[in-house]
Parts: C-alpha cells; sequence; structure tokens
C-alpha cells in the first residue's frame, strides 16, 4: 500500500463523494479510481481494463457517468460523486439494486457496479426506455457473464415497464 | 496502469487566458487535455510522452453550443453528450449527432470533446468525416489572438495538425445551409458500440432535375487523415446518377484512398466497404430519401 | 417428479446483496498490513536459452525483492497431471510472457518501472507456431515428436463401411484462440508464516489445485498450505489451473520478502500470458447411406495445446469424446491428438475441447445434408441417438430421450421453417442476406470416465452452534450460482428454509476436497453429495430424538442441543461412483459420462454485404438438462454461455505473432457488447437425471457447444458460401465472396 506521506506533486483535492465532502492528498493525474479506491477505501468501483472498454469503473461525476479509469484526480475537484456505495443511503437497496437482485443481473458480481450506475444514468434520462435504449445506454459497460438479457429484465423492472 | 502519477504534472489554471500563457510562455511543453478520453489511455498504457499537462476541461470558454442565423459555433470543449442531445445540431447536423453516438459509449461520450477529436488526429476519429462534410471553419486562438481556418486541410499527415504549438481550438463553426441535402453517415466498426472505425462515412448530397447539384463525400480510416473524395465529387457534378456510374464510382474510390492493413482490418476489405458505403450514398440520393 | 419447495425456484443469489451494494470484494479490494506488490519479467521471445539478465544500474535493487527459480524451496514445477511446465524458466524459455524472474516492491509504479529495468539476452531457437508445423516435426519443442497427448476411440468395423457408402463426405474444420476474458483480472495476496506455513488468497476456481501445487513448489507438507477462494469475478475455466502459477510466484515473493505480497495482473498482462481456448482442427471423411444415415467415419481432432502439456490431455479427452455428436454411429474411428506449440499454454475455456469438435461435426452435418440431397432438419433426424442405442464409445443411451421431438419444439420456437421461405425472396434485393442455422449436441457433465472416482470428492454440512446450517465444500463461486445451489439443495433435503443454510468460504483449512469446480460438475456431482450430508446431520438429530416431521424451529433447537451437547453436528458424504457405469481408459470406451444433457440451438443471422458483416437477430436455445434446479441462474447460465458462443463465431479473434498475442486490449479484442446480442431466448425440457441431485444434469459449459455452428450453417444458408473456419470476421466472409461475381447493391 503506497503510504500517505507528503509527496513533492500531490495537491490537495476536495471534492463531494456520496454525499460527504472529502479532501484527498494524491497526484494530480492519479486516477480518480485509484483515487476512490485507496483514498477513500471505496473499492465497490472496479478496475477491469483501465482503458476505458469495460465500464466497470464507472461512477457518475456530477450526474455524468464517466469511467473513473480515464479521468485525472485534479478534474474531479470540486466535483460531485456517486459511486456504488453511495446509491442506497441506507440499508435498503434502490429499486435498481433490488431489480438487478430479483432478475438475475449480477454474476460474478464485478461488471455489477458500473453496471448499475450506467442503469441509473440511462433511467435518470430515460425513466420509460424501450429495450433498444437500454442496449444503447448499457452498450459501454462490458458483461461477460450474464449475455445481458437478465440485465435488461433488471433495468425493465427497475423502471416499471415489461422487456420486450 | 503503466505510468507513475509522480512522474507527471497536471495544472488547471481554471480561465483560457492563463492557459493561453502558459502555453506561449513554454511553447510545445504542455499538452492539453481536455476530456481525456484519448489522452488517458496512451497514459494508462505507459506511452504518453508528454510528462506536463494543462487541463481544459471544464473552461467556460470553450463550452456552449451559440446558435445564430447563419451558422453554428460549437465550442471545442463540448462533449458528445452534449453534441447529441442538441436539438439544433440533432436536426440540422445529423452526420455529427451520429458521430457523437456512434463514439464509444455514453461514458466516454460525456467525457469526450470534439476539440480533442480534431487535435488527437486519429484517422480513424469519428466526427472528424462529418467536419470535412459540412466544410467546418475553426476559430483557433493564443495570447496573439484569433484566427479563423477552413478544416479542410487542418490535418496534414497522420496526426499532424496545421495548429502551432501555443493555440487551442476554442470553436468550430458550420454553416447552417444543408436543409434539403440528403444526408448520409455510415460507420463501419468490429461491433455495434465500443469500436474504433473500420470506415467511417459522412456525405451530404443535393439533387435538382435528377441532376446532382451539389455533393460532399468524407471518409475516415482509409488514409493517414480524414478525407474528402473531391475527384469523385468532381465526377458526380452536374451528372445524373446511374446504374452504370456505380463500377466507375467504386473505382475511383479505390484510387483515392489508402487503406493499410492494421491489427483491425485489412486494406482490401477497408477499400471495398468504402466503394459499397459510397455506392449506397449515390443510391439513396438517386431516391431523394435521407439516412441519418 | 416430487413437489419440491426450494429446488426449481429462484432463489436470491446467496452472496447478491454484496454484489449489487459494491460490498463484494474481490482480491484488488484486499490489502494487508506491511503488504508488498508483485510482478513479473517475462519472456519477450518465443523460445531461447536465457544468456544474461542485467539490472539497470540507475534502479536502487536493494528496495526490491527479487525471486528466481533459484528461490524455489521445492520443485521448479506447477505440479498439474504432468510436471513439465516449470514455475519460472531456469535457462530456457519456451514461449512469449514465460515467467523468468519476480520482483516485489512496495509501490506498484516504482514496481512496473522495475520490470522493464530487467533486461535479458537470449540465444533464440527455433519456435513452431502453427500445428501443421509441429506435426511435420521439422523442429521438435516438446518431448520426442511434439506430441503432449493422442486418442484412438474405436467403434465397429470401419474398413467394410467405405464399400458400402453411397456417399464419402469429406471436410476440415477449424476453431481459433478464445480468451476467457473474466472481467476480474487474475490476481492473489500471500502471506507467509515460518509456523502456520503458506496462506494464498486467490481468484480462483480450484482451491485444492492450487493447495497441490503448493505443497510441491514450496515443499510444505499439506497442513502447511492454506488456499482461500475471494470473491472471484468471472472465471470460466481461465482460473482453473492459471492461478496455480500465479500463487506460487505470490508464494515464492512471499516467502522470500517476510511480507504479504499482491500480485494483480492488468488487462494486457493477463490476455498475454495467461491460458486461452485450445484452436483446433478437425478432418471428417464420413459414409452416408443415399437415404441420409451415417454408416460409418473417421474424425481425426487435433488441438494445439501451447508450450506445456498443462490440461491438453484432458480438453483433448472431452473434445474426441464428444465428436461424433449426438448422434449413432455404427463404427467410428477418432484419432485425437495435442500439440506443443510455441505460444503461451493453452487450457481450460468452457466447453473444454467440446464446442471445438461439435462445431466441426455440426458444420459437416450440414455439408452431409447438401451432399446426399436432404435438408439441414432431416439429416439429422435421421441420426439422433435413442434410447438404447450406442454413442461412440459405446455407452449405451438408458434415457428415453427424443431429440426429434426437441428439434421440432425448436422449429417452432424459431420460427425457422417460416422465416426460411421468406429469406429465400427477401435475399433476392437488397445487400442485407438472412439465413438459418441449426446446431444439435450433447455435453457429458462430471469427470470423463473414471475421473470422478478418482477425484473421491467429499462435502461436509455442519449443524452450527446457532442452529443455522452450513455447507462446507470447496467448490467455488464466480458467478454460476454455486452459492445459492448448494444451499437450495441443502434446504430441501432438510426441510428448511433457505435462509438458514449459509456455506463456507472455501479455506482449505475450512472444506474438504469436493473436487476442483470445473466440468459442470457442481449442481450434479457436488450437489448430490451436499444432499447425502445434509441428510447424514438429520439423521443424526433424528437418531437423538428429533422426529421426522420436525419444524425449522424444532431442527433449530435440536441442532443447538446438538451441537452443546457434542461439541460439534458434523456430516461428510464422499462421491460414490454409480453402480453400472463402467469406463475402460485404455480402450477409451464405455461409459464416458453418468449423464448427457442434451440441445437444439437455432440462430437466426443476417449479413449486410455492404460491410461483409454477420449479426445474429434471434437465437433459440432450447435444452434438455434434467432438472431445472434455478429457473434465473438457469437461465442466465444459457443465455450466458450462448453470448460467449457467438463472441466465438463472429468476433473474438486473438492476433497472434510470433507466439506472442497483439491484440492483449479490451480495445482490439472484441467481445459483443448490449447492442451486438439478439434477444437470446431460452427453453428447457427436463426429463431427470437418476445420477444428479434432483434430477440435474451439468449446464455450465453446454451452452458454449452450440452457437458457432448453428450460426456458420445460418451464413451458409443466407450466402450460399461455404465457412468452415471460426472465427469468422467481415474481413473473412469479405475475401470469401469477393472473389465470385460482385453483387449489385440495388
Amino acid at each position: 500500500m503506497i503510504s500517505n506521506s507528503e509527496r513533492p506533486g500531490q495537491c490537495e483535492i476536495s471534492l463531494a463523494v456520496n454525499g460527504e465532502p472529502k479532501t484527498v492528498r494524491v497526484y494530480p493525474m492519479a486516477r480518480l479510481l485509484d483515487v476512490l479506491r485507496h483514498e477513500l477505501g471505496l473499492t465497490g468501483t472496479k478496475e477491469g481494463c483501465g482503458e476505458g472498454e469495460c465500464g466497470s469503473c464507472s461512477v457518475l461525476m456530477n450526474g455524468k457517468l464517466v469511467n473513473s479509469c480515464l479521468v485525472p484526480a485534479l478534474q474531479a475537484a470540486g466535483a460531485g460523486l456517486t459511486t456504488i456505495e453511495g446509491l442506497a443511503p441506507g440499508p435498503q437497496l434502490t429499486a435498481l439494486q433490488a431489480a438487478f437482485l430479483k432478475c438475475g443481473g449480477a454474476q460474478c458480481g464485478i461488471c455489477t457496479p458500473g453496471m448499475i450506475l450506467a442503469s441509473r444514468q440511462l433511467l435518470d434520462k430515460k425513466p420509460k426506455p424501450t429495450l433498444e435504449e437500454v442496449r444503447e445506454g448499457l452498450s459501454g459497460n462490458l458483461c461477460r457473464c450474464t449475455g445481458y438479457m437478465q440485465i435488461f429484465e433488471a433495468v425493465m423492472e427497475a423502471a416499471g415497464g415489461n422487456p420486450e | 496502469m503503466r505510468s507513475a502519477p509522480a512522474d507527471f504534472t497536471l495544472r488547471a489554471p481554471g480561465t483560457l487566458q492563463q492557459v493561453l500563457a502558459l502555453l506561449a510562455t513554454e511553447p510545445g511543453t504542455w499538452l492539453p487535455i481536455s476530456g481525456g478520453t484519448d489522452v488517458m489511455v496512451q497514459y494508462a498504457a505507459g506511452k504518453l510522452s508528454s510528462r506536463q499537462l494543462v487541463s481544459i476541461w471544464n473552461l467556460t470558454e470553450l463550452r456552449g453550443i451559440e446558435v445564430l442565423p447563419d451558422e453554428v459555433k460549437i465550442g471545442a470543449g463540448c462533449t458528445y453528450t452534449e453534441l447529441r442531445e442538441h436539438d439544433v445540431i440533432a436536426r440540422e447536423f445529423p452526420l455529427l449527432a451520429n458521430a457523437a453516438r456512434w463514439t464509444g459509449g455514453v461514458a466516454n461520450q460525456n467525457r469526450g470533446t470534439l476539440g480533442g477529436n480534431i487535435v488527437n488526429a486519429s484517422p480513424a476519429a469519428d466526427s472528424l468525416p462529418a467536419l470535412l462534410a459540412y466544410e467546418a471553419e475553426l476559430v483557433l486562438v493564443s495570447v496573439r489572438g484569433e484566427r479563423r481556418v477552413p478544416y479542410h486541410g487542418f490535418h496534414t499527415g497522420y496526426k499532424k495538425i496545421t495548429m502551432e504549438s501555443d493555440e487551442l481550438i476554442r470553436v468550430i463553426c458550420l454553416a447552417r445551409r444543408f436543409s434539403g441535402y440528403l444526408q448520409y453517415s455510415r460507420k463501419v466498426g468490429a461491433r455495434n458500440a465500443q469500436a474504433i472505425s473500420k470506415v467511417c462515412m459522412a456525405a451530404l448530397g443535393r439533387i435538382r432535375n435528377g441532376v446532382v447539384e451539389d455533393v460532399r463525400i468524407a471518409l475516415g480510416s482509409v488514409a493517414p487523415v480524414p478525407i474528402r473524395l473531391t475527384d469523385i465529387e468532381q465526377m458526380l457534378k452536374g451528372r445524373r446518377i446511374e446504374p452504370a456510374l456505380q463500377g466507375v464510382v467504386k473505382k475511383g474510390v479505390v484510387a483515392a484512398i489508402q487503406p493499410i492493413d492494421d491489427i483491425r482490418s485489412s486494406a482490401r476489405y477497408r477499400a471495398a466497404v468504402a466503394g459499397n458505403l459510397v455506392a449506397e450514398f449515390l443510391a439513396q440520393l438517386v431516391d431523394g430519401g435521407t439516412l441519418a | 417428479m416430487k413437489e419440491e419447495q426450494i429446488v426449481g425456484k429462484s432463489v436470491p443469489r446467496k452472496e447478491g446483496r454484496d454484489k449489487v451494494t459494491g460490498a463484494a470484494r474481490y482480491i484488488d479490494d484486499m490489502t494487508m498490513p506491511g503488504m508488498l506488490y508483485g510482478a513479473t519479467v517475462r519472456s519477450q521471445i518465443p523460445r531461447g536459452v536465457i544468456k544474461k539478465i542485467s539490472f539497470d544500474s540507475r534502479f536502487n535493487w536493494a528496495e526490491f525483492v527479487a525471486v528466481t527459480a533459484k528461490d524455489i524451496p521445492g520443485k521448479n514445477c506447477i505440479a498439474l497431471i504432468g510436471d513439465d511446465q516449470p514455475c519460472l524458466a531456469d535457462g530456457v524459455v519456451n514461449h512469449p510472457e514465460e515467467p523468468i524472474l519476480l520482483l516485489a516492491h512496495q509501490n506498484p509504479h516504482v514496481l512496473r518501472k522495475a520490470v522493464d529495468a530487467v533486461s535479458i539476452e537470449y540465444e533464440p531457437l527455433p519456435a513452431v507456431f502453427t500445428m501443421e508445423d509441429s506435426e511435420r516435426c521439422s523442429q521438435i519443442i516438446w518431448g520426442a515428436d511434439n506430441t503432449f497427448k493422442t486418442f484412438l476411440i474405436a467403434k465397429g468395423d470401419i474398413e467394410s463401411v467405405w464399400e458400402k457408402a453411397d456417399y464419402i463426405v469429406e471436410g476440415e474444420y477449424t476453431t481459433g484462440a478464445q480468451e476467457q476474458l473474466y472481467i476480474e483480472n487474475n490476481g492473489v495476496i500471500a502471506a507467509f508464516d515460518a509456523d502456520q506455513g503458506i496462506t494464498i488468497w486467490g481468484s480462483l476456481q480450484c482451491p485444492y489445485y492450487v493447495h497441490k501445487a503448493m505443497m510441491a513448489l514450496l515443499n510444505l507438507p499439506s497442513e502447511k498450505v492454506r488456499v482461500v477462494q475471494a470473491e472471484t469475478g468471472g472465471a470460466f475455466g481461465g482460473k482453473e489451473d492459471y492461478p496455480s502459477i500465479i500463487a506460487g510466484h505470490a508464494a515464492l515473493l512471499a516467502m522470500k520478502s517476510g511480507r504479504p505480497v499482491k500480485i494483480i495482473y492488468d488487462r494486457m498482462e493477463d490476455m498475454t500470458a495467461t491460458t486461452k481456448r485450445h484452436p483446433s482442427r478437425t478432418r471428417h471423411r464420413t459414409a452416408v447411406s443415399k437415404d441420409g444415415k451415417i454408416l460409418g467415419g473417421e474424425i481425426e481432432f487435433t488441438i494445439d495445446g501451447g508450450a506445456y502439456a498443462t490440461l491438453s490431455s484432458v480438453v483433448l479427452s472431452r473434445g474426441v469424446i464428444h465428436a461424433g455428436g449426438p448422434y449413432y454411429w455404427p463404427c467410428i474411428r477418432i484419432r485425437g491428438k495435442a500439440v506443443a506449440t510455441s505460444h503461451p499454454p493453452h487450457g481450460a475455456f468452457r466447453g473444454f475441447g467440446a464446442p471445438q469438435s461439435l462445431f466441426a461435426m455440426e458444420r459437416h452435418m450440414d455439408r452431409i445434408a447438401q451432399v446426399v440431397g436432404l435438408s439441414p432438419v432431416e439429416i439429422r433426424r435421421r441420426n439422433f441417438l435413442k434410447f438404447g442405442e450406442t454413442t461412440t464409445t459405446d455407452q449405451v443411451i438408458r434415457e428415453e430421450i427424443d431429440l426429434g421431438k426437441f428439434l421440432d419444439r425448436a422449429l417452432v420456437l424459431s420460427d425457422y421453417h417460416a422465416k426460411k421461405s421468406r429469406f429465400v425472396n427477401e435475399n433476392q434485393i437488397g445487400p442485407v442476406k438472412k439465413g438459418m442455422g441449426i446446431a444439435a449436441f450433447l455435453h457429458g457433465a462430471g469427470f470423463t470416465g473414471s475421473g470422478e472416482r478418482y477425484l473421491a470428492s467429499v462435502v461436509g454440512v455442519e449443524g452450527c452452534a446457532d442452529g443455522t446450517i452450513r455447507v462446507l465444500a470447496a467448490s467455488t463461486e464466480f458467478g454460476q450460482g454455486t452459492n445459492t445451489v448448494l444451499c437450495q439443495i441443502a434446504a430441501e433435503a432438510l426441510k428448511l428454509p433457505y435462509d438458514c443454510i449459509q456455506i463456507a468460504q472455501p479455506d482449505t483449512n475450512q472444506v474438504p476436497n469436493s473436487g476442483p469446480t470445473v466440468a459442470s460438475r457442481t449442481a450434479m456431482v457436488v450437489g448430490n453429495l451436499v444432499r447425502s450430508a445434509a441428510i447424514g446431520i438429520r439423521q443424526t438429530l433424528v437418531a437423538g430424538g428429533l422426529h421426522d416431521s420436525y419444524s425449522p424451529e424444532e431442527f433449530q433447537a435440536a441442532c443447538q442441543r446438538h451441537v452443546a451437547e457434542h461439541g460439534e453436528l458434523r456430516s461428510y458424504a464422499r462421491y460414490d461412483p454409480p453402480a453400472g457405469v463402467f469406463w475402460d481408459d485404455q480402450k477409451y470406451s464405455g461409459e464416458a459420462y453418468a449423464s448427457f444433457a442434451w440441445a437444439i440451438y437455432i440462430a437466426e443471422v443476417r449479413v449486410d454485404l455492404s460491410t461483409y458483416a454477420a449479426t445474429v437477430e434471434d437465437f433459440v436455445a432450447l435444452q434438455e438438462v434434467g432438472r431445472v434446479l434455478h429457473p434465473i441462474l438457469a437461465k442466465g447460465q444459457i443465455a450466458g454461455g450462448v453470448a460467449q458462443g457467438i463472441g466465438f463465431a463472429l468476433y473474438e479473434k486473438v492476433v497472434w505473432q510470433n507466439g506472442r498475442m497483439q491484440n492483449g486490449q479490451m480495445t482490439n479484442y472484441i467481445m459483443p457488447t448490449s447492442a451486438d446480442l439478439p434477444s437470446i431466448r431460452v427453453f428447457f425440457e427436463e426429463m431427470g437425471n437418476i445420477h444428479g441431485a434432483y434430477g440435474a444434469k451439468g449446464i455450465g459449459e453446454l451452452p458454449m457447444d452450440g452457437p458457432a455452428p448453428a450460426i456458420a450453417n445460418a451464413i451458409e444458408d443466407a450466402l450460399g458460401t461455404r465457412f468452415d473456419s471460426i472465427p469468422l470476421l467481415p474481413e473473412d466472409i469479405f475475401e470469401a465472396i469477393s472473389n465470385s461475381e460482385p453483387s449489385e447493391i440495388r
């Protein structure tokens, strides 16, 4: 584990994570993914590829889905972030998380945090999406286990509709 | 992750003037980074040669889409999502809206910018053929002021652009004169989303009394730079599009492009598909229908 | 079938809540005090002698821990089947990315640079990159003749069949390497203590495989090796044997440094250095009667094992046994061969040889249909195995299977005939051509032949002090539902609520060896043991006074009492080979598997000739699986497997150069996104299985076998052009048809 001792070149960055103000001392080019996982101990956001292809690292930054492996820490200064840990404020699961559980949307679970956040983004923009819109909205999140079928069902269930 | 953050500097001065001042005092030293969807990939692969970066993400001076009677001015810092969701872009510049829709997935669209796409200058960049077809103009800005240049000719070679090392693109200007044109765009990649294009086409055409009045055909991924097929355009102007023309056009396409074999595809495939797409566009032009 | 309360229902995934809240902890989410990071210096050439290893003097190497083959306390090998694969190259390298030297440091960024600062000089040796080159033996790279293993399956009198044949149909079919592409890269943490020994936490499928390998590598007795499976983000076979390598590396660094060591691969290292599906080449020569009956034939099935033997003999075994498909062969010769090439060793990937040989068989059936003048439907119908007939290994089919009826159902579900007629017309106009393709197949679950007997799996069930029940098995969860299904079975067997059952984390200190989590054996074989062991708990409590028709509360109380009195309540069940199941390892004949699952898959494919791209528009997956234990999990397994099969057919190509994978990134190794897959429509038939828990057959790998040939068959239907090689990319379709008349776009 990299120690938190002072290093020249590091800077203090303040941001809000899951509604809580946080200040971290990191290199400006540290990846937001690593800031979340190491500095803040929020390991729910995962690294699958490190190149912005798989979406396992997706979080909401100022309400917009981004791949945190491609965001330098300095660019998250002053931003409001939502990670999977912040989706459900208390012990009660959100409708989306409950739907993923009910419909089999999570198998091995490694893509799940990013997938749920991408679904959250989709439903925020389109509360009653068509199946096509779900396919498109999740096309930046790779899942190797499910073949996506039950993920679509989960999203449609959470949206209150029925999959076509 | 194959780069050490400790080896890099990133500054975010916060205003355009401050960024330009930095670029002017140390030209060639500071690499501007906007949404980072290209730069950060290189960084993660350990292939980013610049160690000093300056953030132009979220600079208000580079954001926004200004709609004027004759033209639309797109801030270079506009993301693909903003392009997709803008009413006038979607309606009048569908080639660009489509390119925005095809770039990466939602997360990358929320960060990738039009300016970044131009400056990164990949021959496979999705939005560049649309800009060529629309004959975009760029406003470049530096401490020395602004200059407005046609986008055509901006790319002089593989990943080479005619921009000074202390300049940034501020806005991309599109003339609002394409109603009545058929607009055709198509991207061919290895899959339907999250794919680097193997061939990418954006084209506009207008027919009057069965004769081609104006036509612009732009292709990406088939040459070191995105290109307009000007020879074919010249040949088509003033002519009727007939079935017999198809073969000639396809040969002309193959002659005009320089596709390569690479890890994604082959030169022969790219040439064949480019020919097919141009033929498909011309077929639609004859029909007069619109394919967005 | 009996009326079950829990088995057959879609109960909540046992560890599901943690997965949807981000609480599930995978290896890279874990740290330990004083932990170092470890990394691997790997060969940059395919084959050669190591002449010199140099360390760039600009680094302070005293900060690093370095390990070479000389530091290995035990045997420098990855103990698996043969012992030919070294843990660290010692003087020679036999494939690109072969591990040579290990480094550890507390700063992973500094470590990364250090790996690049080690230079290795080699004297290159000639390498072999194709199966054909390997067979030619102009260069020997392994053993006496580059051959890891051969098998011969011989049934009936093959020589007589050629004269009787009305048709002799030949074909050659090839499949490429495929990367498992679990979204979580390989990772382990190792910690060493002189008293406790070595502890490994890993993303892995088989804790006891790693346990065995560590004993040999580190020269430690069984009780000084502890392996714990962490939450695992996908595996598909790619974490069956490979973890023994990464675990060995972390363990060596941990032993030398005296500190815990974490090794996590990034995507490029994982893709380029770890195992892939074996590339294959199958040659068919089949004698067919004029009414389309298979009279007999010869199949030559060859797989590329890479540089070391590892699992190739077992992949070969499964491939040859499945090579004849779900058909009756009066006589057959199947010759299987696994050969060495200078690639990183290929390994387990869902299906394990069967997707390769079944691709060939199902393409070949369509070829036979054409030659004989029958439809793809009819040729299959006339040759399906039936009750009482024997398979290619002379195994008698003892279930009343009616594949013709399944075929009929699949044809209806897919609207096959109507679509085919429509396509004939629609394909006349425009660049889009559509086609339908069928694949019929079978999959034997569990270890082959005497394999399960040899494994002698043991499962425990424990009554806990609080009255709940805990399943003790080495079977691992990596998305397929192990935790859920084994708990369901225990709950059913004990007639307790599902929520009363937990399952222990697979930790070799805590759980007995229930065998590896492979071969689609978990629900079927291990599930049965869970059931037995759970019944043992009940028997103990009943013997102690609990009445037969207890309520859950009464059971709980009895359990608590028993534990308070006796200290513990445990029941173990050991695998008992079923009677009447005989397998001859020498002749490779007999009952290869306790049971087969059967399937008919139908693909609707669309080819756009302006881009030459094929996409799957609709997919029907119908399978007979004995008993569906958990409908949602079962559907999820089939859909996920079909998706991987579609990738295998149309998208996933490993680009090799000098033995090294060139496209080791997710940008360039293409798996389907949500925008690429059709609706995958999954249907089940259930005929029970006397050898499986509650009648279940294994299903995890089955769905991998059918999609690729169904798709290739559909593409031929659409275009009239034959494709016998996968992956089949648009570039390949273009090359094949560009030689014929260019088609008009309108």
